[in-house]
């Protein structure tokens, strides 16, 4: 008996040893590198997921995962995750100078540096932090324009002419009305809800966001202007309020399931609904992209995009890098998804034969030009965001009647004064 | 003959208690050593350590470590990095010209949240008593079906709310189904959750379908427990009903129905998820209650700052109210069952 005792205990004794020296030993085959990616549907997330497939295949000693998300992930976990010092290796960023502080600078882990600068040079200092000109966080996966689509079928249908460039906001308003009247169509105008997409018609009315000094002032008499209209518009009944009302705060909210629907005259967003128009709305009607309306001061959208920004710089990451940025890869990635490259030197082949969706196309690509300086300069500041966020939750309010529109601006600016306060002391 | 099969049978236990005998004696070679030091009196703290470890990990320390976010600031994650200690977060909650009016309160948002969350606790926690109690009496009766009315009333509770508000959505949508059935019979569309005059009322319907299968269950207990007699003997005196509900049967279900209203006010205070699926908060602010304040301000801000900070002191006032509903809730119970004990 003592002796079977005895066994018993030099087995357990063995077996925990074991166990821990298995819990203790740990080898990779292959590095390991992690990317949080957000996709506008399979549109996106097949072509990369395919473009990592390959890059696997051809390199075992680099293990590629990659983590495809919702929007709100990037948005409102990726800084958490980032701040606690687990994040990923690389993500698919909107916010490009908001996370500016998380970057990795991969500049000696890349074959050549020189050609992120000659094909993504001007996004570069997006992502970097003041003062810095020369790192290297990654490179903009694509490029975005905002701009409004507007509904051709419906128009023909009512027997009224597209305005051409040069058109006010109040002459397409007046326009969408007109055709909304006559086809019966509910909804005249809709407008993505987003302070993003609010700025470019700002500026075109004469915002300026930043005072003489450069720093953040965003209520001026052109940004008044704008959110007045947004605010009649929505009263008149020219916009419904069911979109801009539907959430709170700065949740972002897209009429697409109307605009899908034939609910809608004119939608305002921008070129990534190309390829997702393309899909969604397919034969069954008529969609041209129109040049962004004008207002006293300019004729412009916003420009932005996303990026693929690194958090961690070693020899997995810069070749990854390397690879998705490769003109081959990003050239095959663009042409399935249907989007303005970030590329200053990319020919792209777009693989569609939707008639709307290539003079979409060409509308936004032709309007980069025209984008007005102080969009680009708003695009590039590292607190856009909070900006962006108190348009959109103040005018949310004013539309549904918790405030007047003054009490509104007056909010706006305390808004993004509290938040610069919160953030940089003082 | 006997002992080979008793001799077998023990075999076979043997065989059968050996991976057991592995583990008690690998538990052993840990639990030996511990109890020669501490003694075999504290070895009952050492059992409950496990637990204590988990509990600490995921309730004390968050605490604590909430209580530090609240009085510093900054946008910084790690305490190291942020500005501590101030009561910058708790100036900014309280900072208010009149707190009657949010217009005039620096963090309008959050006294926004409050007084919609007292709107919503009142209304949702006053009408579900009285759902409760209603269906309660109703499946107390000896009506066909009543196993399967009780089954399908209950049948919300399990669901997830990002369901229940998911379902609703598509119910209650300007599109949806209600509003279909609303323009056949030749009505217009209502719209119940984008217009500020309906969608409190919407949410407060949708909590009330959501949870009251829960409290029903409760106060048909409280009903169950009623001695019979006390109808009868009612009955002979020739009692109304309405008497007999108000006289007998409500007087002998209040310490249920306290039960249920202090377990629903801390639960209505606490609502976030089916609220957040089905309107987001809006439209503007009406149905964005203080969970939802919190949520936003310290996780959900859209690029703005992330402020934990005053994410923290805005949920230690919450926990504040949420330990006096508990505490009132503990001294109710206390009291219910030092009756029962002097009964």
């Amino acid at each position: 008996m003592m002796n079977f005792k005895f066994i018993l205990k030099a087995i357990s004794v063995a077996l925990v040893s074991f166990s821990l020296t298995l819990i203790s030993t740990v080898s990779f085959a292959a590095t390991d590198v992690r990317i949080m990616w957000y996709g506008d549907g399979d549109k996106e997330n097949v072509p990369i997921a395919a473009q990592i497939d390959e890059f696997n295949a051809a390199n075992p000693d680099i293990n590629v995962i990659l983590d495809i998300v919702p929007y709100d992930a990037i948005m409102n976990t990726l800084p958490i995750q980032l701040a606690a010092g687990e994040g990923p290796d690389i993500a698919r960023v909107t916010d490009l100078g908001g996370l500016n502080k998380y970057y990795a600078d991969i500049t000696p882990y890349v074959a050549d540096p020189s050609y992120y600068e000659k094909s993504f040079g001007p996004f570069l200092n997006w992502y970097r932090k003041p003062g810095d000109s020369t790192s290297i966080h990654g490179f903009h996966s694509t490029m975005t324009v905002t701009g409004p689509y507007v509904n051709k079928t419906l128009f023909e249908q009512a027997g009224v002419d597209l305005l051409g460039p040069g058109a006010t906001w109040e002459e397409w308003a007046a326009v969408s009305i007109e055709v909304a009247e006559k086809t019966g169509t509910p909804i005249p105008m809709a407008w993505d809800r987003s302070g993003h997409r609010v700025s470019g018609p700002a500026i075109s009315m004469g915002a300026k966001y930043f005072d003489s000094s450069g720093d953040p002032k965003l209520v001026d008499d052109g940004l008044k202007a704008m959110t007045q209209m947004l605010y009649d518009w929505h009263q008149a009944g020219t916009m419904s309020k069911d979109l801009w009302g539907s959430v709170s705060g700065s949740k972002y909210h897209a009429p697409n399931d109307w605009w899908n629907a034939a609910e809608v005259v004119f939608m305002m967003s921008g070129s990534w609904q190309i390829g997702r128009f393309a899909n969604e709305v397919g034969d069954d009607f008529d969609w041209w992209a129109v040049p962004a309306p004008c207002g006293p001061a300019a004729c412009t959208g916003m420009p932005g995009g996303n990026a693929l920004l690194a958090f961690n710089a070693n020899p997995a990451v810069g070749k990854v890098m390397d690879y998705l940025s490769s003109k081959e890869q990003l050239s095959s990635f663009i042409g399935q998804v249907l989007a303005i490259p970030g590329h200053l030197d990319l020919q792209v082949d777009y693989q569609t034969d939707d008639p709307n969706a290539k003079h979409a196309l060409n509308t936004f690509a032709g309007a980069v030009p025209t984008i007005d300086q102080v969009a680009f300069d708003l695009q590039a500041h590292v607190d856009n965001r909070i900006m962006f966020n108190a348009i959109i939750s103040r005018l949310g309010q004013a539309i549904v009647g918790e405030m007047t529109m003054n009490e509104a601006w007056e909010r706006m600016d305390e808004d993004v004064e509290k938040q610069l306060k919160e953030k940089y002391g003082g | 003959m006997e002992n080979i099969r008793n001799q077998t049978k023990n075999f076979f236990l043997r065989i059968l208690n050996i991976p057991f005998a592995f583990l008690m004696h690998a538990i052993d070679l840990i639990m030996w050593p511990i109890q020669k030091i501490i003694g075999v009196r504290n070895m009952p703290y050492i059992f409950l350590l496990p637990n204590l470890i988990f509990f600490g990990l995921f309730v004390i320390i968050p605490l604590v470590a909430n209580f530090f976010f609240s009085l510093s600031s900054g946008d910084e994650l790690l305490f190291a990095e942020r500005e501590l200690p101030t009561t910058k977060q708790y100036d900014q909650l309280f900072d208010c010209e009149s707190y009657l009016n949010p217009n005039t309160c620096t963090e309008d948002f959050f006294w926004r949240g409050v007084y919609n969350t007292i709107f919503f606790v009142v209304f949702q926690v006053g009408l579900m008593i009285f759902f409760s109690v209603l269906t309660a009496v109703i499946l107390n009766k000896k009506i066909i079906g009543r196993g399967f009315f009780r089954s399908v009333f209950f049948f919300p509770v399990l669901l997830s709310p990002v369901v229940v508000g998911l379902i609703w959505q598509w119910i209650l949508l300007k599109n949806g189904a209600f509003n279909a059935i609303i323009e056949s019979y030749g009505g217009d569309k209502v719209s119940f959750l984008t217009d500020p005059s309906w969608a409190m009322a919407s949410v407060i319907f949708v909590s009330i379908w959501a949870h009251m299968g829960f409290y029903t269950l409760i106060v048909l207990a409280g009903l169950q427990a009623i001695p019979p007699n006390l109808y009868e003997a009612a009955e002979m005196d020739g009692t109304s009903r309405e008497r007999i509900f108000f006289r007998i049967t409500l007087p002998l279900l209040m310490p249920n129905l306290l039960v249920v209203f202090i377990l629903a006010s801390i639960k209505g205070v606490q609502t976030f998820d089916e609220i957040y699926v089905l309107t987001g908060g809006g439209p503007g602010t009406s149905t964005s209650l203080i969970v939802q304040y919190i949520f936003t301000t310290g996780f959900a801000s859209s690029g703005s700052v992330q402020n934990f900070g005053l994410a923290a002191a805005a949920s230690m006032v919450l926990g504040v109210v949420l330990l006096f509903l508990t505490l009132m809730q503990l001294y109710f119970s206390r009291n219910k069952e030092s009756k029962h004990q002097e009964i």
